[in-house]
């Protein structure tokens, strides 16, 4: 029997069927995978905490190497020893804080409600690491990241990430080149914190000058690059109470 | 005897030079332009694309005798998005590494107009295998380009192939850089990959009179 594919009767319920055909796969499919996926995304803040303050499987002229997703958990628990949460510029302490979504808790503050902002201090070779959660915007959509300080507000390392920056251009702020270069560089021009700005022309590829608050651009992503000097300056600007209390010069 | 028949193995080969995708049918410029900076992400977009045009083109054929032509650009797109999410999910949970990097092509993918074309102007009116085939022909058609593009893109305008630099050091002046040779930021900017694709296109019509069409 040949259907008459043209009747209205016939194209409504197709449709119908096939929204709840595909509709259901996709359902069960992404609950069924959502504990895996839940976990995965775990691991990977905390290797990327990890990585911010200089736990890694680096060596000098390799890639971005984490501590593998199988040792992750006991890693990060040796390493980080507190995580806080801060409420209204005050400290304490939180179990499970690096699970907190950064980017609710900034809106949150936009409209003037209560916001909990994660730190996580880490302690190796008996220095001492704040490391602080960063979220902004790229070109096309979300960037994130996180920045390890010390006392004196120096960067100790820094990680970026980014949700759909173009390939070969914005994507490179998640490559070593890029992000070795904020470490050193010092966030405070005098007593201001000036963050740090992701600078075209500023004549120092080599990123020598510490004292300058820049780095050298990414050629192709400006937009990108001037998100990354943003999401730095707002961090540095909802942290600041609390940065304000562990400073020592 | 031959693996395909000589009308099948056109479905394939036909693409990759006569009736590529972008050189001839100036399909896929958009995911040309973005992603060819360097040629890791080429190669990656081009095997995505090959395995999505492939299970897609034979999806829409298996369903072509029942879809309805008024909801049928619909249900294409339903198809190929379903099937892009699909595999981002599992790769999301099994292989979280690569699903980071395919992230940004999601998008690409499902907004590419080669697949919707090869859907819209073969899958509908052939059998499976003949689609699978010409789904095939044309992803490798389409990533043939992007990798020609990619490789000059990326040796050119950072000196690097995959990652690796082969030209020397361009900070510390060594190899190719001593003589005074310089990167050309150029390339890493999409025009660039406009003006590789339109030598790509000079260069195949002057070796083939037929494709140039009468003005």
């Amino acid at each position: 029997m040949a259907i008459n594919t043209e009747k209205n009767s016939y194209t409504v319920i197709f449709a119908v069927v096939m929204v709840i055909i595909v509709g259901s796969i996709l359902a069960f499919l992404a609950s069924g995978l959502r504990p895996q996926i839940d976990e995965n995304e775990r691991f990977e803040k905390q290797q990327n905490i990890l990585y911010a303050m200089g736990v890694s499987e680096n060596t000098e002229d390799s890639g971005v190497n984490f501590i593998p997703t199988t040792s992750v958990e006991e890693e990060f628990s040796k390493y980080i020893k507190q995580q806080l949460v801060i409420i209204d510029g005050k400290a304490q302490e939180q179990e499970e804080a690096y699970l907190i979504d950064l980017k609710k808790e900034i809106s949150a503050l936009k409209n003037n409600e209560e916001a909990r902002l994660p730190l996580f201090i880490g302690e190796k070779d008996g220095k001492k690491f704040y490391i602080l959660p960063m979220y902004g915007k790229g070109l096309w959509d979300a960037i994130w990241g996180f920045m390890a300080v010390n006392e004196s507000m120096t960067v100790q390392g820094v990680y970026f990430d980014h949700k759909g920056e173009t390939p070969g251009l914005g994507a490179n702020i998640k490559l070593r080149y890029f992000m070795d270069d904020f470490t050193g560089e010092s966030l405070l021009d005098g007593n201001r914190y000036a963050g740090i700005a992701v600078a075209k022309g500023n004549n120092d590829p080599l990123n020598q000058d510490k004292e300058d608050n820049e780095v050298d651009a990414l050629a192709g992503a400006t937009i990108t690059g001037n998100g990354v000097s943003a999401m730095i300056k707002e961090t540095l600007k909802i942290y600041k109470p609390y940065l304000e209390t562990i400073r020592t010069n | 005897m031959a693996l395909l028949s000589k009308k099948d193995a056109n479905l394939i080969l036909d693409p990759l030079a006569d009736n590529n995708p972008i050189t001839i049918q100036v399909l896929g410029i958009c995911s040309a332009l973005a992603i060819t900076a360097e040629l890791k992400a080429s190669v990656v977009m081009s095997i995505s694309v090959l395995f999505v045009l492939g299970v897609g083109n034979v999806v829409i054929s298996l369903m072509r005798n029942i879809i309805p032509s008024k909801i049928r650009i619909i249900v294409q797109l339903i198809v190929v998005a379903t099937l892009v999410i699909i595999v981002d999910q599992v790769l999301k949970a099994f292989a979280y590494e690569l699903s980071k990097t395919l992230a940004v092509f999601v998008g690409l993918i499902i907004t590419n107009c080669i697949i919707m074309g090869r859907f819209e102007a073969f899958a509908l009116g052939n059998g499976p295998w003949k689609s699978f085939l010409d789904g095939i022909g044309n992803a490798l058609g389409y990533g043939v380009i992007l990798i020609i593009v990619g490789f000059f893109r990326e040796l050119l305008g950072s000196g690097t192939l995959f990652g690796i630099p082969v030209l020397g050091d361009p900070i510390a002046k060594t190899g190719l850089y001593a003589t005074g040779y310089e990167n050309n930021g150029f390339m890493i900017i999409p025009p660039a990959a406009l003006i590789v694709v339109g030598v790509i296109i000079w260069v195949q019509r002057s070796r083939n009179k037929a494709l140039i069409e009468e003005a």
